[in-house]
């Protein structure tokens, strides 16, 4: 018997004009729990997609316990015992967890194929026992947390006797409590011999439970080294392929007066018209930096799209430099020193089949130099767009006419942050501005925040990231369930107190 | 050599170019598959009695290319009518109820108050917008489907058109003797679209008149109006990105509603050129089906990939095969003939990016069909 599980040997997958993965090996032990780190774009997903029949490899072979085997699609895979905790679950919402987990291995009699769900149960039940994966068989998915879900999904590779576990960026929607409970899981499921490959982009992750791990960059193989031995600094630099400046320098903050003031905002749902949005009340200074921390869907995106006029308020007041924006349109909004830089920059931040240089003045096209007596006067906006592309570096094929649709996403937000900050507002709303970039772009972005403050900006900035929140505000505000129930100095906290906010476990009046 | 791969490289990048390609292979591959039709039909005439009267007819006497372009004229406007409102991301299935209406403007103002022509014209176009205002109205603020607000006003239009033309046969504009509107040669003569000379030229067609031009006119009007204005950006954006021009301070609502508007407009306006040409009268009673024309103009924006000045060339080519669809034999086909080979080709128009990136892909080589990469980690 081989000493590996799995191993992928010199795998090469080329789409057309490029090499996605480029003479790959990774060899997964039995029993370890083998990392997978590297930056977006570096090829993980694609080898993942090898590895589980979705893509044929042009060159390079696989091996299970040694034997050279063909895994044309996912049903091979399955039944090679592989299975996959994808990063958005594949849950149905309106079935039960025990209907998710039997599902299309559902036990039923012969003949007449009457389903039995008895066993199943029992099955699960046992399984979700001896692994400490807490759920309740017959809660609806879409009532159950996210954390339960994830468990739900790692159940239905247990059900189906997988042992060998891929982890697509499970940490990517948890609470830091939640994280911690998934690492014990995964010790737990290695220490019973499962076999588990762990896709990430975060270090600490890898640093508390992966043996061992390998990197790729730009779809090459690094190497494969052995994390106890390995320092943070040295993995990072492995992935990014240079050094990285993981902890940012910040000066103090100097404050000046306030720009945006938010006094009991109060935004219904649509739909069930529930509060999401729950008397909320803030404000925001020249030279500072807040952050408004939380899980996903707790009212974050609602406050923004209310501040920034996307949806109406149903009570209370915004003011933004002291004038009461709470009826203004958004064109007014943005005429009164409002910058945006959305959540999804393909929903709102960019008009994809526009050009690169017609998105750069999305926002002032209407206004002098850009037209005049309504029509648009075209050198001028391609002489300031080349302006914005040299100064914030935007890269693109054919540069100012280039079509969005074809950037990559770094440099997509990074058209949008040079739209947003060269308008000069005094407010900059920043949500999730990092969201799926790599490490490069990352650094570059909060680097252009911690600019826009020292240089006397307001910037609010709304982050899913606990790195992100740590680190790059002066005060934390989080929300929980449309409130927000603490104000935090990221000095002086931790991620674990941060965690028990966002969680709802703790609350500041 | 090498000037000669530069400049290929540049038509393969070249959007303009791969578009215009990308139609005429639809039109190509069309055509043949309409042999096909004919062949299936009467094998033995396919050729010589089908495609070929089909694709001669249009230009064999001075008559035919006249009646090629009077008919080409409305179908240039309610093909900009419905490319025109497919840019703002809204389908203009109105175009027909648009037209319906606009003829009325046209043929009241000229039979009834006797108004010169381009009086006549305007009022086609202003009823044309109204009618097509409604389902933009509809659409930006109660958030209803422009398709179906569109089509049950096309017949709610058409009825009350017939209704007030008709009149039980007491309307002013109803010839009982042609079972028509009166004949604008014989009542109005001053509300005729002059022809300036034109129809001396085209077998002394009555019907050839300076339409042609004023519909020339409204495509490069659009094309202006859509490629050089902030009205055109702002109405392209919110055809491309609702959201994005939402979160740009775009006011949506009203570039729906002007948008629809002036869509109806153009519509209007190509009833109002087909009916003061004279190239027919509107028949109230037979009238119980949507002029074809608003339809007609679906298939010459799609096959023009909704550009204005393509419009003008694919209603022509339409307007064309449907001439020749007319000078077939009944021996052995119908005239619809030529509609069957429309949709083919129409069709085919679906396949039109598939055939882009293949034309592409074609004229840069192999090597540089880089860049379409695909496989990252999302």
């Amino acid at each position: 018997m081989s000493e590996y599980i799995i191993e992928m040997l010199n795998i090469t997958k080329e789409f057309p004009g490029i090499i996605a993965n480029d003479n790959i090996t990774l060899q997964l032990k039995k029993g370890e729990i083998h990392a997978l780190l590297g930056e977006n774009g570096a090829g993980k997903s694609t080898l993942m997609s090898v590895l589980f029949g979705l893509y044929q490899p042009e060159k390079g072979e696989i091996r299970k316990d040694g034997q050279v085997v063909q895994i044309r699609d996912p049903n091979d895979a399955n039944a090679l015992g592989i299975g996959m905790v994808h990063q958005h679950f594949k849950l149905v919402e309106v079935f039960s967890v025990l209907d998710n987990i039997i599902l299309g291995v559902e036990p039923a009699s012969k003949g007449l194929g009457v389903l039995q769900k008895a066993q199943a149960r029992q099955k699960v039940i046992e399984l979700s026992e001896r692994y400490g994966l807490k759920v309740d068989p017959d809660a609806m998915v879409e009532d159950i947390t996210v954390g339960m879900q994830q468990r739900t999904e790692i159940l239905k590779m247990l059900y189906r006797d997988n042992e060998v576990l891929i982890f697509d960026e499970p940490t990517a929607v948890l609470t830091p409590q939640e994280i911690d409970e998934l690492m014990k899981i995964m010790k737990g499921l290695a220490a019973e011999g499962k076999s588990i490959l762990f896709i990430t982009h975060k270090l600490d992750e890898i640093k508390a439970v992966a043996d061992r791990c390998t990197v790729l960059r730009k779809g090459r193989f690094i190497g494969t080294v052995d994390v106890a031995s390995t320092s943070k600094e040295e993995m990072s630099e492995m992935m990014v392929g240079r050094k990285v400046q993981l902890v940012m320098e910040k000066t103090p903050a100097k404050l000046g007066e306030s720009v945006l003031s938010v006094q009991n905002l109060t935004v219904k749902s649509k739909r069930h018209g529930k509060a999401v949005v729950n008397d909320v009340s803030f404000n925001v200074r020249k030279g500072e930096i807040v952050c408004i921390a939380g899980i996903d869907g707790n009212g974050q995106s609602e406050l923004v799209y209310a501040l920034t006029g996307l949806l109406k308020a149903d009570s209370g007041r915004i003011y933004l430099n002291s004038r009461d924006i709470t009826h203004m349109t958004i064109r007014e909004r943005t005429q009164c020193g409002m910058s945006h830089i959305p959540e999804d920059r393909h929903k709102h931040g960019l008009v994809l089949d526009y050009s690169l240089e017609d998105n750069l003045v999305l926002k002032q096209y209407y206004k002098a130099p850009f037209s005049k007596k309504g029509f648009l006067r075209f050198d001028e906006i391609r002489r300031y767009a080349e302006g914005l592309i040299e100064k914030f570096d935007v890269r693109s094929g054919q540069g100012a006419v280039t079509r969005a649709r074809s950037m990559s996403g770094g440099n997509q937000q990074k058209a949008i942050i040079a739209r947003e900050i060269d308008m000069g507002s005094d407010l900059l709303i920043a949500v999730q501005p990092t969201r799926g970039l790599d490490v490069g772009a990352i650094e570059y972005i909060r680097k252009e925040l911690l600019a826009q403050r020292d240089a006397g900006k307001a910037v609010l900035l709304v982050s899913l990231e606990l790195d992100e929140v740590l680190e790059v505000p002066d005060r934390i505000l989080v929300m929980y369930e449309g409130e927000i129930v603490g104000e935090l100095d990221p000095k002086y906290t931790t991620a674990k107190e941060l965690g028990l906010y966002m969680a709802g476990a703790q609350r500041k009046g | 050599m090498n000037q000669k791969k530069s400049f290929i490289s540049r038509l393969a990048s070249s959007e303009g170019f791969l578009s215009v390609a990308a139609s005429l292979l639809c039109i190509v591959i069309g055509l043949l598959l309409g042999v096909v039709v004919l062949a299936i039909i009467e094998p033995a005439h396919a050729i010589n009695d089908g495609l070929l009267v089909i694709i001669q007819s249009g230009l064999k006497s001075p008559r035919n290319m006249g009646t090629v372009l009077a008919n080409a004229a409305p179908l240039i406007m309610t093909g900009l009518s419905v490319g025109f409102a497919f840019k703002t991301g809204l389908f203009n299935i109105g175009a027909a109820g648009q037209y319906t209406v606009g003829a009325f403007g046209a043929l009241y103002c000229a039979i009834v108050l006797q108004l010169p022509w381009y009086v006549c014209l305007l009022a086609a176009m202003l009823l044309g917008a109204v009618w097509g205002a409604i389902p933009g109205i509809f659409k930006a603020y109660l958030n209803i489907n422009e398709v179906i607000t569109a089509i049950m006003f096309n017949w709610i239009g058409l009825y009350m058109v017939n209704d007030f033309m008709y009149g039980k046969g007491a309307s002013p504009m109803y010839d009982l003797q042609t079972t028509k509107t009166y004949s604008l040669r014989k009542v109005a003569q001053g509300s005729m679209i002059p022809s300036c000379g034109l129809s001396d030229y085209f077998g002394k067609l009555q019907s050839v008149t300076i339409a042609i031009f004023i519909a020339v006119f409204f495509a490069i009007v659009v094309y202006i109006v859509l490629n050089k204005t902030t009205f055109g950006y702002e109405l392209k954006a919110c055809g491309f990105n609702k959201n994005a021009a939402q979160y740009a301070g775009i006011n949506d609502k009203k570039n729906i509603i002007l948008s629809m508007m002036i869509a109806g407009a153009l519509a209007g306006v190509g009833a109002g050129l087909y009916y003061l040409s004279t190239v027919a009268e509107w028949n109230p009673q037979v009238s119980t089906a949507l002029p074809a024309i608003g339809f007609n103009g679906i298939s010459a924006a799609l096959l023009a990939c909704s550009n204005p000045i393509g419009t003008v060339f694919s209603s022509l080519f339409i307007s064309y095969i449907t001439v020749g669809g007319t000078k077939l034999s009944t021996q052995y086909y119908t005239k619809e003939i030529a509609d069957v080979i429309t949709a083919l080709i129409i069709y085919l128009c679906a396949f039109s990016m598939l055939f882009k990136s293949r034309i592409r892909v074609l004229l840069a080589g192999k090597k540089r069909g880089a860049g379409l990469g695909k496989g990252g980690d999302d």
